[in-house]
């Protein structure tokens, strides 16, 4: 238990020695896509090769220092999940990719006892191998301030995160700095929202500071529903005092004593690793009553979520907090003024909350410096998509789509092109080839028509039908509308019954108007940000892709190749042997035919279910 | 279907939660964990407990995608149909795991209660798509053959252990 400012410090110092004392360090990637790799496997085989070569094995930074020590970490995410399971051994930075159990003998002979570097464990690219992480070119192109730690520390270790001087801004907050103090340097930072509105998180701070009531709330969204996004599920499972650091702040500035963290129940890894933190700050007198002997007092409670995409927006997800059904409400009053329990509430997403250390220790100024004029600091996005390097990343604000793809992401799969990008979720939109020079901030993508979202950018090559994306976008939303309001829960079933029409080859010219006319619809009379931004992915596919819709409906085409009622499924005459394989796995009995002669395909009849094409060894059956 | 008649067990769920209504989706997320489901049985029970009445639990209940009410089978595929799990074709591999346990989008659990099929709209892994999880655990860059083979090393696992 620290009882006061000096013991806080005390502690940092004699875990920062100790974690100095760790000669080599591994940390093993155990974010969630490397866990699925078989990361805890090779972390195990790791910790047991080391004690066998008669070195320490620290697995958890401890006080007393021992000679010769590897520390062995479970790191969060480092974000290039492309490439995993990922291990990265420190001080020398080097990284390691795919790495499977049968490498771990040589990773610790090679690199932990001896200094060498494994050749064939190192990412290359086009004859260049990279030795340590920060030369690669999908990192070296970020700035990764918040997640700065993900990757680089034990995701599961107070003091590990004490050592590297964490909890210092919380120090500033509570010795050096008043409540008002605090909120200034937020909001003179320019802070904006990350969970995609993008309202300044500062003004909503002093809002809440405000009211007289005097029981108010910090809540934590940490719903991330949007399909193609998991930024803040890697800063939860890899940095997640960070966070609850940044809820401390703003429960302190603004008169709060309770926070609640509302998490996803699809993201098991990250309850826990918020549970470990909260506890470990608990013990240490961090959170609770009279933190650091201030008589100060700021507790945290998380909640799970139960699978409802609505509880992203605010006041559903406050009313899932309270034990109801997650259903927005008419705003006013807005959440600020009556949120959780109808108490004033600073409700901001996880990566805005992530921020907050930052700017309190670095300072307005500094994190000004970083982005653009009205878009300040970085931005994590979560690239996917047909791209060569999926993962997470970190860009300063106003960074061009074109860095994001081609220098970061290394540009598209097997040689497609590209064709359009997917940024912001359901709630966004779609930008093409002529977008690739906007800069990546609030506004410029309000502009095109998109919006930052919660930061998913789900990158299209020409092999994707962007009317069956939209139909995707649309099947989604329907199907996450809450119900409560007539123009989202009834206009959205419509769109999507007729963007099922068009993929079926069953669309008119009058379908498309009538899409944007519901859009407009929609879009003006529903309740909350589900169903205002509904229609966004339709009405920008048909912004820039209007040529396939028309293809769609005219021609009864998909130029992707993708819609399967559009299909044209033949046989090729010369090169059919006659085998009657495909007839025999026919499930509509299609096929007809006469054994060593072409068999024929009955186009009416014809599903376009392709389980013929799998099956002839003459590549004889042909798709247009 | 589960006929409880011992609730000590759901009463160790509510002290665990604390009997007050908002704690609601916590218990149902547990008796869930407990049942595989959440049996009708529990709701009059914690309608008592909690002072809440049974048509606002049964409200609560169905409005959330991660309660069912029917029974699911020991093994539980979530195929995740994300944005980028969908461009990098997850629909195939619904399809192929439907086929091979004779599921469909309205019959999602084999009658021997072994295999549950459904889909889910992000897991949150899309640097691996297509992903599908088996029982919370994740099996990443998916295909229909992989996930036929899943099945096929389930179903004889089973058969071993009967």
């Amino acid at each position: 238990m620290l009882r006061n400012r000096a013991d806080l410090q005390h502690t940092r110092e004699i875990y920062q020695q100790a974690l100095d004392n760790q000669k080599k360090k591994i940390l093993v990637c155990a974010g969630t896509g490397c866990v699925a790799g078989g990361a805890l496997e090779i972390y195990d085989k790791l910790t047991e090769l080391i004690a066998a070569q008669g070195l320490h094995c620290e697995v958890k930074l401890e006080k007393e220092p021992h000679d010769h020590s590897v520390g062995v970490k479970k790191s969060g995410c480092h974000g290039f999940c492309e490439m995993g399971p990922l291990v990265r051994i420190d001080p020398a930075g080097w990284l390691y990719i795919k790495v499977q159990a049968e490498d771990c003998l040589e990773i610790v002979e090679a690199s932990i006892v001896g200094d060498n570097f494994i050749d064939r464990l190192a990412y290359k690219q086009v004859a260049k191998t990279y030795q340590t992480q920060e030369e690669i070119p999908f990192y070296k192109k970020q700035t990764r301030i918040v997640l700065d730690h993900c990757g680089q520390i034990d995701a599961t270790s107070i003091n590990e995160y004490l050592a590297l001087g964490g909890y210092r801004a919380l120090e500033k907050v509570l010795f050096e700095m008043s409540p008002d103090e605090v909120i200034q340097e937020i909001d003179a930072s320019g802070l904006r929202g990350r969970g995609g509105g993008g309202y300044p998180a500062g003004r909503k701070w002093s809002q809440v500071k405000k009211q007289s009531e005097p029981v108010k709330y910090v809540v934590c969204n940490g719903d991330e529903g949007d399909p193609g996004a998991f930024m803040d599920r890697s800063i939860m499972e890899g940095d997640p005092h960070r966070m609850l650091q940044g809820m401390m702040i703003a429960g302190i500035a603004c008169g709060a004593e309770a926070g609640y963290i509302y998490v996803r129940a699809e993201y098991p890894l990250a309850i826990s690793r918020l549970e470990t933190a909260i506890e470990e700050a608990r013990a240490y007198g961090l959170l609770g009553e009279n933190i650091l002997g201030t008589g100060k007092k700021f507790d945290i409670k998380i909640n799970k979520g139960a699978g409802a995409f609505v509880c992203g927006e605010g006041s559903a997800l406050t009313a899932s907090i309270e034990g109801k059904r997650g259903m927005p409400r008419v705003k006013p009053p807005r959440t600020v003024e009556q949120g959780l329990f109808g108490k004033p509430t600073v409700l901001n997403n996880v990566e805005t909350f992530a921020n907050v250390p930052l700017i309190i220790q670095k300072g307005a100024d500094w994190y000004k410096s970083i982005g653009t004029e009205n878009s300040s600091g970085t931005k994590a996005f979560a690239l996917t998509g047909n791209i060569q390097n999926t993962g997470l990343i970190e860009v300063p604000m106003g960074t061009t789509l074109r860095e994001v793809i081609f220098d970061i992401g290394g540009g598209m799969r097997d040689g497609a092109a590209f064709k359009a990008v997917q940024i912001g979720g359901p709630s966004g939109g779609c930008l093409t080839s002529e977008h690739l020079d906007l800069p990546l901030d609030f506004d410029s993508l309000k502009k095109a028509g998109a919006m930052i979202g919660s930061g998913g950018l789900v990158v299209m090559d020409e092999h994707t039908c962007m009317v069956e994306i939209a139909r995707f976008f649309m099947n989604f939303t329907q199907h996450e509308s809450c119900g409560k309001c007539v123009p989202c829960r009834e206009g959205t079933k419509r769109m999507l019954q007729i963007l099922e029409g068009i993929v079926a080859g069953q669309g008119t010219l009058e379908d498309i108007d009538m899409l944007l006319e519901l859009a407009d619809m929609i879009t003006s009379t529903t309740l909350c940000g589900l169903g205002k931004s509904a229609a966004f992915p339709v009405v920008s596919t048909i912004k820039y892709f209007r040529d396939e819709y028309e293809s769609h409906v005219l021609e009864k085409r998909c130029p992707a190749k993708v819609c399967q009622k559009l299909k044209r499924i033949h046989i090729e005459a010369e090169l059919c042997r006659g085998c009657s394989k495909c007839a025999r796995l026919c499930p509509v009995n299609a096929i007809s035919g006469t054994i060593k002669q072409p068999f024929t395909i009955d186009a009416d009849t014809c599903v376009k279910c392709g389980a013929c094409l799998e099956s002839c060894a003459f590549n004889a059956i042909k798709e247009d | 279907m589960h006929e409880i008649s011992d609730f000590r067990e759901m009463d160790e769920i509510i002290a665990r939660h604390g009997a007050e209504a908002r704690n609601i989706i916590a218990i149902l997320h547990d008796t869930q964990a407990k049942y595989r489901y959440v049996p009708r049985a529990v709701f009059p029970y914690l309608s008592k407990k909690l002072g809440i009445s049974t048509a606002k639990i049964y409200s609560v209940a169905t409005f959330y995608e991660n309660f069912s009410l029917e029974p699911k089978g020991k093994y539980v595929f979530k195929i995740c149909d994300g944005t980028a799990c969908h461009v990098r074709k997850s629909i195939p591999i619904l399809e192929r795991l439907r086929k091979e346990l004779g599921l469909s989008a309205e019959k999602k659990t084999t009658d021997d209660l072994m295999f549950t099929v459904e889909t889910v709209s992000c897991l949150g892994a899309c640097g691996l798509a297509p992903v599908i999880t088996l029982n919370e655990q994740v099996h990443a860059a998916m295909t229909p053959e992989k996930a036929s083979q899943l099945i096929a090393k389930l179903k004889e696992e089973e058969e071993h252990a009967s």
